[in-house]
């Protein structure tokens, strides 16, 4: 390709492209994001090829290899262009099929679209599937319209236009602003205002001037950010190149975790594209303005992404933070003034500037614009990522696009914002979801990540999973966090062993306290989180376990004992094989079994197995 | 010079001087642990926390690491920055019970056992400052030592737990913990740090007959300063 050197040339490019491009040819678009390569979608897209060659049609269809479109649990997912239809669960077997039928004869294949289990009904489009139809998907929408390694995909679809807006239009100044009045907040978590940061940065002295792409996404379950670099690292990289115009660095740095390699590979190769363009380097479409972009990989600790342990982590030291009472605006990677942004905040700067401040600023609430991924997750049917306006309420979320609770038990608890997030309780699931609700109730926006639980689940027990969680990945460098995490955790272990004191509740709060006040960074300042809003909300599932040493969801082994519900019982015999203790004895055809208490270990193999639920839990 | 409170007392102090710095130049004391006024300030004790605020909104700040700033209000002893030291105290206590300094500030704090069950109380004495390794890597400029794994199995360590290659055997790290953790001996001619898993040689003085140094300390300094061949074949007494 020829490097452009205006921004006229760049839209003549584009043109061109587009012009190139047959709408009406049918395009196959196969999902090969991470998720779906666990459903083997690498050899469905060789039999794609081999199907398409095999009946001469490599001139009249194409085939996309595309990023993750968000529903995951479905893979692996196809879309068939024009029409838009939508396959799911596709197996290598059905690729001789969907080029015969739906290719060839327009045919639709019943089997392979979306049955929604609540109503029993089909979907034909992916924008009618219920998951998708109350999503607003500024970002992810296009993951499954381009090719994450083709440029011209990009470009096609109106990529670098803004840019290309900004550096002809606007003046750095103005782009600030303009960042600044669409409300844009950080999606990495802490929701700080973007266009402030800039702006703070732009002003602050020193010729040179960093800016950093977050892409460490430590949350567990949490994807967002993956899937957007992955599928569409050209809208980051393009939030970037304004940011960096905006705010004056030459120098940029995507900052991946090291779990994450097509992340690395598709955001290396959107770079080597773009500078073969002219879109990064010296002199950028003749503006006199140069920028470049380079990958490092992540130290592999949760707690590497927090801002200043990635900047110290960037400069090959150990990924540790520090007090931030110098802004790394001022003094951030090597001292220098220092712009860290998210992924996701990144990809929604393109999208404001094209389409303007007043036009973002209409989507959302009052203190929170624009949209939010979400991982949903946990005891939902439909899981995936969603991205919804903010303000969507947890309720919608988890009903409407979740499709409710599995197995048709009773919905609990949802957890946002990761491991340091809070827990949620049924009465406020008309809560709606932005970055100031969510604090107001003890919880946090987080990275986005949303775990759903269901009335199986011990919150002693979850609020003990989270605190392990982080004891193990904090830094250990300053008291409160090292230590208070150790000994919350020992005091709810003994909780959930039936060992709980009276005054540990008070305790766990005293400590809460300390970790919020006197943390030396946010890990240890939010730590306390899980811990404090299952007290807050399930007080007396604390109390049960403290005063009548039980367990109400029936999980807390110590606490709870397996019994055989005589009346519905038939003795079929299925469970006494599995029992890995022998405890079950059978007695005779239509007597119930008989369960031996001092052998059972209570690794619950019966409960699963009996299909009569005659096993109970107490 | 920067307009600040501290305690309802008005002071001046210099720009770029931290709330600790300036606080204990006024006489008002606040309590650390990881701090030396030689050393870089690291922030990981939290013992020096101190209230300030701002257009009524006040927060808890590190004095061993803020600047003063101009019309800033500290309290060094509100319930809130109290009652924190108090747990940290206590959790403190519950690493390291045993340890006479701990015990005694938590004492003169208030705090004469933690609330945690006594199963808990470890028994470590080391309270993780970084003062050695700081002092190893600022002052004797030999990076011997390093604080390694995250979270709650911390340690101060030498290089991959084995013998501290770099070490010099000065014992400035032994000097600076706080807990006396850091055991050295000296016997008959050879010195050693059981901590760093090192031993030296120490090197007789030619007048006196005494051992008053590891060789490859006093090597170290030699080339570092450029001094003669036979500076050190004295000790300083004989000098
Ligand atoms: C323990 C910890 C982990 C964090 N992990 C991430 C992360 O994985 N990705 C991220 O973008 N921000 C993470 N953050 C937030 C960053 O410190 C920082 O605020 C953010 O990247 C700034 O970008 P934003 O303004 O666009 O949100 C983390 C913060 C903490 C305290
Ligand atoms: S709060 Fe936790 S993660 Fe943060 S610096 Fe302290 S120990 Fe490290
Ligand atoms: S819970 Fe496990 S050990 Fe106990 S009876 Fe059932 S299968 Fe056997
Ligand atoms: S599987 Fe269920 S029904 Fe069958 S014997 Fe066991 S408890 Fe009874
Ligand atoms: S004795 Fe060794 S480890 Fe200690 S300060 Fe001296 S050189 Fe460093
Ligand atoms: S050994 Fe002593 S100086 Fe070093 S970290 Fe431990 S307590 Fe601090
Ligand atoms: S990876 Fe294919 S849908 Fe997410
Ligand atoms: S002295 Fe300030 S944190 Fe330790």
């Amino acid at each position: 390709m020829v490097r452009l050197s205006s921004p006229q040339q760049l839209e003549g490019l584009r043109k061109s492209i587009v012009e190139r491009k047959d709408r009406s040819k049918p395009c196959i678009a196969l999902c090969v994001g991470t998720g779906c390569l666990a459903y083997g979608c690498t050899d469905i897209l060789t039999a794609f090829k081999n199907e398409v060659e095999k009946n001469r049609l490599q001139d009249k269809v194409d085939i996309r290899a595309t990023g993750c479109p968000g529903f995951c649990e479905r893979g692996a997912l196809l879309t068939i262009y024009p029409q838009g239809i939508f396959y799911q669960r596709v197996k290598m077997e059905d690729v001789p099929e969907i080029i015969s039928e739906t290719i060839l004869k327009g045919n639709i294949i019943e089997r392979l679209l979306y049955t929604d289990p609540n109503t029993g009904e089909r979907y034909t489009k992916e924008a009618d599937v219920p998951f998708y139809k109350r999503q607003q998907r500024l970002l992810l929408d296009s993951n499954n319209k381009i090719d994450p390694t083709s440029i011209e995909d990009y470009l096609a679809i109106g990529g670098y236009a803004a840019f290309a807006k900004a550096l002809s239009h606007m003046k750095p100044e103005q782009i600030i602003q303009e960042i600044k009045r669409s409300g844009l907040r950080g999606r990495g978590g802490g929701g700080f205002p973007t266009g402030a940061k800039w702006e703070s940065t732009r002003e602050a002295h020193g010729d040179i001037k960093y800016v950093i792409c977050n892409c460490d996404e430590g949350d567990p379950g949490a994807y967002m950010d993956r899937s957007l670099m992955e599928g569409n690292p050209h809208s980051v990289l393009e939030g970037m190149i304004i940011g960096a115009y905006a705010i004056g660095a030459n120098l940029g740095y995507v900052y991946i975790r090291h779990e994450y390699p097509m992340a690395v590979e598709n955001v290396t190769i959107a770079i080597k594209q773009a500078e073969e363009l002219g879109l990064l380097g010296e002199d950028i479409l003749g503006s006199g303005f140069g920028f470049k972009v380079k990958v490092s990989r992540g130290g592999g600790a949760f707690v590497c992404g927090e801002s200043t342990a990635l900047m110290a982590s960037l400069e090959g030291k150990v990924g540790e933070p520090r007090a931030k009472y110098i802004h790394t605006s001022e003094k951030g990677l090597y001292n220098r003034p220092s712009d860290l942004n998210n992924v996701e905040t990144w990809a929604n700067i393109p999208h404001i500037i094209l389409k303007g401040a007043d036009w973002f600023n209409k989507i959302g609430t009052k203190g929170s614009k624009g949209t939010k991924i979400f991982s949903l997750v946990g005891k939902v049917k439909n899981t995936g990522l969603v991205e919804v306006p903010m303000g969507m309420t947890l309720r919608e979320i988890v009903y409407d696009i979740g499709g409710g609770i599995l197995g048709g038990n009773k919905f609990k608890a949802v957890q946002t914002g990761g491991p340091s997030g809070g827990f949620i309780p049924e009465s406020l699931l008309d809560l709606p979801v932005d970055f100031d609700e969510l604090t107001r109730v003890g919880s946090m926006m987080g990275s986005g990540a949303m775990i759903v639980t269901d009335e199986n689940t011990c919150m002693v027990d979850m609020a003990k999973y989270f605190v392990g969680f982080l004891q193990e990945e904090a830094c250990g460098k300053c008291l409160p966090c090292r230590e208070g995490l150790k000994r919350m955790l020992e005091i709810l272990t003994d909780i959930t062993r039936g060992d709980g004191r009276k005054e540990d509740i008070e305790l766990l709060e005293r400590i809460a306290a300390t970790l919020k006040d006197a943390s030396l960074c946010a890990l240890g300042g939010t730590a306390a989180n899980p811990v404090m809003t299952t007290i807050r909300y399930f007080r007396d599932e604390y109390e049960a376990h403290i005063n009548e040493r039980r367990c109400p969801a029936g999980v807390c082994k110590e606490l709870i004992t397996y019994s055989i519900i005589d009346e519905k019982c038939p003795g079929c015999g299925l469970c006494v094989e599995p029992c890995p203790t022998k405890a079950i004895t059978f007695v005779a055809k239509k007597k119930p079994v008989i369960l031996n208490q001092k052998l059972c270990i209570k690794c619950g193999t019966c409960c699963d197995i009996c299909k009569m639920k005659a096993v109970g839990v107490k | 010079m920067i307009n600040l409170t501290i305690d309802g007392r008005s002071l001046q102090a210099e720009e770029e001087k931290t709330i600790l710095e300036v606080s204990r130049d006024n006489g008002i004391d606040i309590p650390t642990l990881c701090y030396n006024e030689d050393l870089e300030p690291y922030g990981a004790c939290r013992l020096c926390l101190v209230e300030i605020s701002r257009n009524n909104r006040s927060r808890l700040v590190t004095s061993c690491l803020y600047p003063v700033e101009e019309g800033l209000v500290v309290k060094t002893n509100s319930d809130r920055v109290l009652t924190n030291r108090k747990m940290l105290m206590e959790l403190l206590l519950a690493r390291c019970s045993g340890v006479k300094v701990i015990e005694d500030m938590a004492r003169k704090m208030g705090v004469e056992k933690p609330s945690f069950r006594p199963q808990y109380l470890d028994h470590n004495e080391c309270i993780l400052c970084g003062l050695c390794v700081r002092a190893c890597a600022e002052v004797v400029g030999t990076s011997a030592l390093s604080l390694v794994n995250r979270g709650v199995n911390r340690e101060v360590a030498s290089p991959f737990l084995d013998t501290a290659s770099d070490c010099i055997g000065c014992g400035s790290c032994v000097y600076i913990c706080p807990t006396k953790c850091i055991k050295m001996e000296d016997s008959g001619d050879t010195r050693t740090i059981r901590n760093w898993k090192v031993n030296f040689k120490l090197k007789k003085c030619q007048k006196c007959g005494n051992y008053f140094a590891p060789e490859k300390q006093l090597e170290y300094i030699r080339t570092k300063l450029k001094l003669p061949e036979d500076f050190f074949d004295t000790c300083p007494n004989c000098k």
